[in-house]
């Protein structure tokens, strides 16, 4: 039954992959002048722009031209980067592992501290601890990420010193970027499970529970958590992109390389070719994260699984 | 068996209970009608030691349970009665279940809980309870989920789990009022079998007089959070005192091909935070007098029965 | 004298019976609210009230911290923080407003489209609208900019189809609530035209929810048009906005962090403000149901 669902659900990601390939390779054919300019660097020969322009068949008509360019992706080549000179591919591969690193910890921290502080704060009967995790909610899910980016190198880093300033060099370079990151994923997290458990609570179910002569802890572990689980997992999986996002913002305040810093890097140089793979790796890991957090959802929720799709 | 005196019940300064008293025996079935919002609920789940739940409290009266006072007694002792020696049954049988577990384990929860069974002990017992209630193939059903089953086959699969653990009491809230008309009839014969076949002791909640007159040995009728009347189900129906319990029983048909003219009884029911001062049927009765508008009518008894009414009688 | 003061009252009344005023009834949503009224009031007349001119230079005194007479110090080429902040507020509000104006009308129009026809359109714009509802404002906003370019119009384009999705969702979970409401069957079975159900019927119904929301997103409009500014893909230089002076202050971060601190506490300040006080309305107008919903 669950296989089933995760075929179906994975088939649906074909319209939607190919819907995002188009716009991410329209990107240089919608930049004013000539596509070509886009995509070599300036002064270049004659030779090498007559050789791009076969590669890519820039004078053929887009629809020959997007199956050339999205063929070449499927075999690795993401093209040359124009200010770097070197294949886009190597730049993803050389930065990939730190985004990946980045945003795992981000995303573990996010849940599992979001999850904590949600339910302390859907069950505690103290107003106080209430107030002080409901605060922390408003002010996680508004201030900007780079400002406190910026404010925790300011802190932790140049008053205290007790992280590095800037780069990727040991584990210790890590822990300000995930706490800036997960700061915004934890508030989040933690207002979903704190909303959910809150309804869960309210389901007629539980008072059935309660007249089974269950105790209030097991009827929590044991059935609120699971229901307020599904929202929470939810947000998690489409979040997966915003902390990829998050990632984007935070990698490039901190001078970490990663696929946020090198987009962001690109995107003022104006080189095309990385802009165009960055997004591509980028929407992959969004689509990605939402195909596991709906397969997870699945697997917790029979009513799911068996929907018709 | 259970014996509830004088109850009262308040959210905050609202008291939307007050004045309930019944008796239920070994055996017997005790019916407590009333429109929505006269307190039936309520009253459930005061006897449940649920209050709390919903932010309610009992504020006065005394609720004993096989001699044992429950409104004093400590959480974890009422757990271990709660499912275990009194079990419930709720209203609406589509949400009741946890939707994200099998059925067998739901069960099964209950017999682990109260008697101490081992997981295999504790679902050959769910199979066989569930084959009593006529539930075709059991051990196939422990593996469905509630949302692939109809809501008669819910509410019996809810009825496994109060009598899992073979309690002393059950009390079925409205049991029937989500259901068609036809399983409606399945689901109250079904219970009315237990009773007799376990010697168990049912408190029926329904708005249905019909349903009491043709299951229940007693009957309480509720008005306005208010026990108005009470007694053998042969007297209050034979002839009953107050004038809101005979305009209930006048609102039962008699059955097809009977000419005959059926009442209504004209007005609202009043909401908790505008129950009238004194009768809280004065405003809607044929016989008020002023008396009625400005004291709250006692309690008077008369042989097994009890009515709460300033000028008691049958129908003029 | 006594007839202007009954009046004043009973106008008073009058507006402590609105949503607007119910909004305003808890201390929170007095303050968030005052302080929200308090920062146009700034915005627009900030010629009036800016102690220094934003843009004016004063190399001497560069990198001035905090103090008389320039209160908020001065970055690194002795422009007066406070004059900039108040400046930028101009900037950052009108930008997002504007933003989240155009984002509301597009989107209403396709949400109110996809919930009352259905069909293969719905399915058509429902699929655009959950693609791009998956992916980071941020991300979106990139791919635009990369697009059309840096500045202030292609910002204010960006945010719009960045929220664009969140008005569309609610907008047609609306309708396909409403839809099913008795009244509006009975209106469609009296014959009437789609175009005036929608106009007359649907919409007006359909309207509080998008419009709180959009107020929230005005918030988070802010926060995306300084993330694009401290990108430098947003204000250019020397037009000031909250987001581009972080971004001038980054080079200076150690040497007059004041550049820094104080645009971001003020988008903080102004982000939580709009937070609080869309959610004290949409307590006073009861609709948090209708919004999750969707």
């Amino acid at each position: 039954m669950l296989l089933r669902y995760i075929f179906f659900r994975a088939l649906m990601l074909i319209p939607v992959s190919i819907s995002i390939s188009v716009v991410i390779f329209m990107i240089v054919h919608l930049l004013p002048g000539d596509p070509i300019d886009n995509l070599i660097r300036v002064g270049s020969s004659p030779d090498d722009r007559a050789a791009l322009i076969t590669k890519y068949g820039l004078d053929q008509p887009l629809v020959v031209q997007y199956f050339k360019w999205i063929g070449a992706m499927f075999q690795g080549d993401f093209g040359e980067a124009i200010v770097l000179r070197r294949p886009v591919a190597d730049l993803i591969a050389q930065n990939l592992p730190y985004s990946l690193t980045l945003g795992g910890l981000a995303f573990a921290f996010s849940s599992i501290v979001g999850i904590i502080l949600g339910t302390i704060s859907a069950t505690t009967r103290s107003t106080l601890v209430e107030q002080v995790v409901r605060g922390f909610i408003l002010l996680g899910s508004t201030v900007p990420g780079f400002w406190l980016a910026l404010l925790m190198i300011l802190f932790f880093a140049v008053q205290l010193q007790w992280f590095p300033v800037s780069g990727a060099k040991g584990w210790d370079s890590l822990v300000l970027p995930v706490l800036t990151i997960g700061f915004g994923g934890v508030a989040l997290v933690a207002r979903v499970t704190r909303v959910a458990l809150l309804d869960a609570r309210r389901e007629d179910f539980v008072t059935l529970l309660h007249a089974k002569g269950l105790p209030a802890r097991a009827i929590l572990t044991g059935h609120l958590m699971p229901h307020a689980m599904l929202p929470v997992v939810t947000i998690l999986a489409l979040r997966i992109g915003w902390i990829l996002g998050g990632a984007v913002t935070v990698e490039f305040v901190f001078g970490r390389p990663g696929l946020g810093s090198l987009l962001i890097r690109a995107l003022g140089q104006r080189d095309y070719p990385v802009v165009q793979g960055c997004l591509l790796m980028l929407a992959l890991a969004v689509m990605l994260g939402t195909l596991i957090g709906d397969v997870a959802q699945a697997a917790m929720d029979p009513r799911i699984r068996e929907a018709k799709k | 068996m259970l014996e509830v005196s004088n109850l009262e019940v308040a959210f905050g300064p609202v008291a939307p209970l007050s004045g309930v008293s019944f008796a239920l025996d070994k055996g017997e079935t005790l019916g407590i009608v009333g429109e929505s919002g006269s307190g039936k609920s309520l009253t459930a789940m005061s006897v449940m030691g649920l209050l709390p739940l919903s932010g309610g409290r009992i504020t006065a009266g005394s609720i004993v349970f096989d001699g044992q006072e429950l409104t004093t007694l400590s959480e974890p002792a009422y757990r271990r009665l709660r499912g275990g020696r009194i079990g419930l049954i709720t209203q609406n049988p589509m949400t009741s279940l946890d939707p994200l577990q099998k059925i067998g384990p739901q069960v099964d929860k209950v017999a682990v809980l109260h008697l101490g069974m081992t997981a295999r002990e504790a679902r050959a017992r769910t199979v066989e309870i569930l084959g009593t209630l006529r539930i075709p193939e059991p051990a196939l059903i422990c593996e469905r989920y509630p949302h692939q089953m109809s809501g008669g086959m819910k509410q019996r699969i809810v009825i496994a789990m109060a009598l899992a653990a073979d309690p002393d009491v059950l009390v079925a809230d409205e049991p029937t009022t989500a259901l068609d008309v036809t399983v409606q009839a399945q689901i109250i014969r079904l219970l009315d079998d237990l009773v007799k076949e376990r010697d168990l002791s049912l408190v029926l909640i329904t708005h249905d007089m019909s349903v009491v007159a043709q299951t229940c040995d007693k009957v309480v009728v509720m008005y306005a959070g208010r026990a108005i009347e009470h007694g053998p189900v042969g007297a209050i129906f034979g002839a009953p005192q107050h004038p809101y319990t005979q305009a209930l029983i006048g609102c039962i048909p008699k059955g097809l091909g009977q000419d005959e003219q059926l009442t209504g009884i004209p007005g609202t029911v009043p909401t908790v935070l505008n129950y009238p001062k004194g009768c809280p049927f004065h405003p809607r009765c044929p016989r008020a007098q002023g008396i009625c508008a400005t004291d709250r009518p006692a309690h008077v008894t008369q042989g097994d029965s009890a009515v709460a009414c300033h000028f008691p009688g049958e129908r003029a | 004298m006594t007839s202007m003061t009954g009046t004043a009252a009973r106008a008073m009344a009058g507006f402590g019976n609105t949503s607007l005023g119910r909004a305003f009834g808890s201390w929170l949503g007095k303050i968030a609210g005052g302080f929200l009224i308090l920062l146009v009031l700034v915005a627009i007349f900030a010629p009036w009230i800016t102690p220094f001119d934003y843009a004016a230079q004063d190399l001497m005194n560069g990198n001035a911290p905090p103090g008389w007479p320039h209160l908020l110090g001065t970055d690194q080429f002795g422009r007066d923080v406070l004059s900039r902040v108040i400046y930028g507020a101009r900037t950052s509000l009108s930008v997002s407003a504007t933003a989240i104006a155009i984002s509301i009308a597009v989107g209403m129009t396709l949400g109110a489209a996809a919930g009352y026809f259905g069909g293969l359109f719905e399915r058509a714009v429902m699929t655009v609208v959950d693609l791009t509802w998956s992916f980071p404002d941020i991300l979106i906003a990139l791919i635009f900019v990369a697009i059309i370019g840096p500045g202030l119009t292609s910002t204010t384009f960006a945010i719009a189809i960045a929220y664009l999705a969140q008005f569309t969702r609610l907008t047609r979970a609306q309708i396909v609530r409403l839809k099913r409401e008795t009244f509006i069957e009975a209106t469609i079975n009296l014959g009437a035209k789609p175009r005036h159900i929608l106009q007359y019927h649907l919409l007006p119904n359909a309207i509080a929810p998008v419009i709180v929301v959009g107020m929230l997103a005005i918030g988070d409009g802010i926060v995306l048009e300084a993330t694009l500014g401290f990108f430098g893909l947003g204000a250019q230089p020397p037009t000031p906005s909250w987001g581009a002076m972080m971004s001038s202050g980054t080079a200076q971060l150690f040497l007059s962090p004041w550049v820094i601190i104080f645009p971001g506490v003020v988008v903080a300040v102004t982000v939580i403000a709009v937070n609080l006080f869309g959610d004290e309305l949409i307590r006073a107008l009861d609709i948090r149901d209708r919004i999750r919903g969707a």
